[in-house]
């Protein structure tokens, strides 16, 4: 990839500017990072071990992450993808291949700071070889008046022993349209482990929708997802997970906080298909927990503040 | 006249009046205990004094400095001064340890997790970024909950069975805990049975049916309670000349 222009320097710093505090992280010669504005990369530096090569799509980017084998990075590989405008179209296509033994943690921050009528569509396949691990941590800042529909659709395939975290978090801003997708492949002594946890407000719509397919021996994973949903907004989590091997364990997890006139649905779905198999699934939704609120307001904090607590820890 | 007052507290619940023109007089920088069978009312009289959502329609009064409480809110009263300890502490999925002791202290401060962390005992290394959750044991998170209270520096602490659930390591804690409050003038109305926990108060409340029959010390009244009360299942409400008997 070829240097930045002078726009594209400017048009990355008001793009990391818009994460806040996250935006600082351009700093040093061995940290990697990608800023991506709608269909253009501003701004890239990579390290030993990883590889980015980018198309331009009319209104995104395909991109090919490739970590070579062995290759272990040190620090946090820090991607940025967003608008600043208040209307458009960012469609990001991702194919990650993390080599034998490799290992890289990715913070992906999706910035729409102005939106009113923007679409993030997000496609990746993820190829995890024997050995590897791959983190990814995806963290959304939106504006105040929602405006984005985000829809983040991703397949990955975990080798033998490999591992997968990832983290899905949007709790700053509106989350307008979420329409969460991920689906895991896991062969024997595997790990996976996928969280998500947002917050709804006004009239957002969350469906998220997890798969884990423990498919090899010994083959591990959590899925979990927390939300706090308030005044009209709804969530649908569809939480999958089936095991077809012996000592494959899997756990599912859904908790989410209704306040106001919002409307949650879960459905955890487990399919043991092993005799020496086992998941378990646990799923709790409702109002804030009278006992831990009474707790807090018996140390002087109003029901407001109370609630703004628990559901900080619940999202932590 | 206290610095707490109770006055012909009233609280039905399920048709059922737990608490029943209950009144007494809490001493500030005193500590009380309360004792009864199960059923005699103590925990709804905590509940109650905290203004806990279940038994705000009580009639009576509660006065705080001589001024009415009765139709103040929890965290009202909490700014006031007054708090409450569970007897089962409430589990906090996520939430850390330090974000909870700092949601009520004082002194928001990191050095008040740090000492009131070591106040009970435990490492706040190892503790202040811990969650409250079920990965602490019950001892544990009733230490952390004293831990919050003792950085709260309220002026009434309710303490429901403090020594429920703990070991004896833990039990020093709270003994500790008891002398800050005490050396603070905090006033402490508890909830227990343990003869160990008891020897620590200066007063003690003999509660049943809801009503308070009798009060002096501790060796009075838990005299009484284990001679009198402890197999009747609160039906044996003493007579008049019974308790002219044991009242001082």
């Amino acid at each position: 990839m070829s240097g930045p222009t002078a726009q594209q320097v400017e048009t990355a710093r008001e793009l990391l500017a818009s994460l806040g505090d996250f935006g600082g992280h351009i700093k040093g010669d061995d940290i990697a990072h990608l800023e991506v504005h709608g269909n253009e990369v501003v701004g890239s530096h990579l390290v030993p071990g990883l590889t980015v090569d980018v198309d331009q799509l009319d209104e995104g980017i395909e991109a090919w992450i490739h970590l070579a084998k062995g290759a272990r990075l040190r620090n946090p590989v820090h991607l940025c993808f967003g608008m600043l405008p208040t209307e458009g179209l960012q469609r990001i296509i991702m194919h990650v291949d993390a080599e034998e033994d490799s290992f890289a943690s990715i913070q992906a921050h999706c910035t729409f700071p102005n939106a009113i009528d923007i679409t993030h569509k997000m496609d990746a396949d993820v190829r995890i070889a024997p050995g590897a691990t791959y983190e990814y941590f995806e963290r959304h800042l939106h504006g105040a008046e929602g405006g984005v529909i985000v829809v983040p659709k991703t397949r990955v395939d975990l080798g033998e022993g490999a591992r997968f975290k990832t983290e899905f978090e949007l709790i700053k801003g509106m989350a307008g349209v979420i329409d969460f997708d991920y689906e895991v492949q896991c062969a024997a002594d595997s790990i996976l482990d996928m969280i998500a946890r947002i917050i709804g407000r006004g009239h957002d719509r969350i469906r998220i929708n997890e798969v884990g397919h423990l498919n090899g021996q010994s083959a591990r994973a959590v899925l979990q997802s927390h939300l706090a949903l308030r005044d009209h907004a709804t969530a649908e989590v569809y939480n999958t997970l089936t095991a077809s091997a012996p000592w494959a364990r899997g756990h599912v997890d859904c908790k989410e906080i209704v306040q106001g006139n919002a409307v949650a649905k879960a459905v955890p779905i487990v399919e043991v298909n092993h005799p020496l198999a086992h998941i378990t699934h646990e799923a709790a939704i409702g109002s804030v927990d009278s006992k831990q609120l009474q707790t807090l307001m018996s140390r002087g904090l109003d029901e407001d503040a109370a609630t703004d607590l628990i559901v900080e820890g619940l999202l932590a | 006249m206290g610095v707490l007052e109770l006055k012909d507290v009233t609280l039905e619940l399920g048709g059922k009046a737990i608490l029943n023109g209950l009144s007494v007089d809490f001493w500030e920088g005193h500590v009380h205990a309360l004792i009864g069978p199960n059923g005699a009312g103590k925990s709804t009289l905590a509940g109650t004094i905290m203004g806990l959502p279940d038994y705000r329609h009580m009639t009576g009064d509660i006065l705080l400095d001589g001024e009415s409480i009765t139709g103040l809110t929890v965290y009202e009263r909490a700014r006031r001064g007054i708090t409450l300890a569970w007897q089962e502490p409430a589990r906090f999925e996520g939430l850390k340890v330090d974000r909870f002791i700092l949601a009520g202290a004082q002194d928001k401060n990191v050095g008040t997790v740090r000492r009131v962390l070591e106040r009970v005992g435990l490492d706040p290394d190892k503790y202040a970024k811990r969650a409250v959750d079920k990965t602490l044991s019950g001892g544990e998170r009733k230490r952390i909950e004293l831990a919050s209270i003792l950085a709260m520096e309220p002026r009434v602490v309710l303490m429901d069975e403090p020594d429920s659930g703990i070991d004896v390591e833990a039990l020093a804690r709270i003994f500790d805990a008891l002398a800050d409050f005490r050396e603070r003038g905090t006033t402490v109305i508890m909830i227990t049975h343990s003869q160990e926990v008891l020897k620590h108060a200066e007063h003690a409340f003999l509660l049943c049916n809801g009503r308070v029959i009798d009060k002096g010390t501790v060796g009075h009244i838990d005299g009484y309670f284990g001679d009198k009360c402890i197999c009747c299942d609160h039906e044996n409400v003493p007579t008049q000349e019974e308790m002219a008997g044991v009242t001082e």
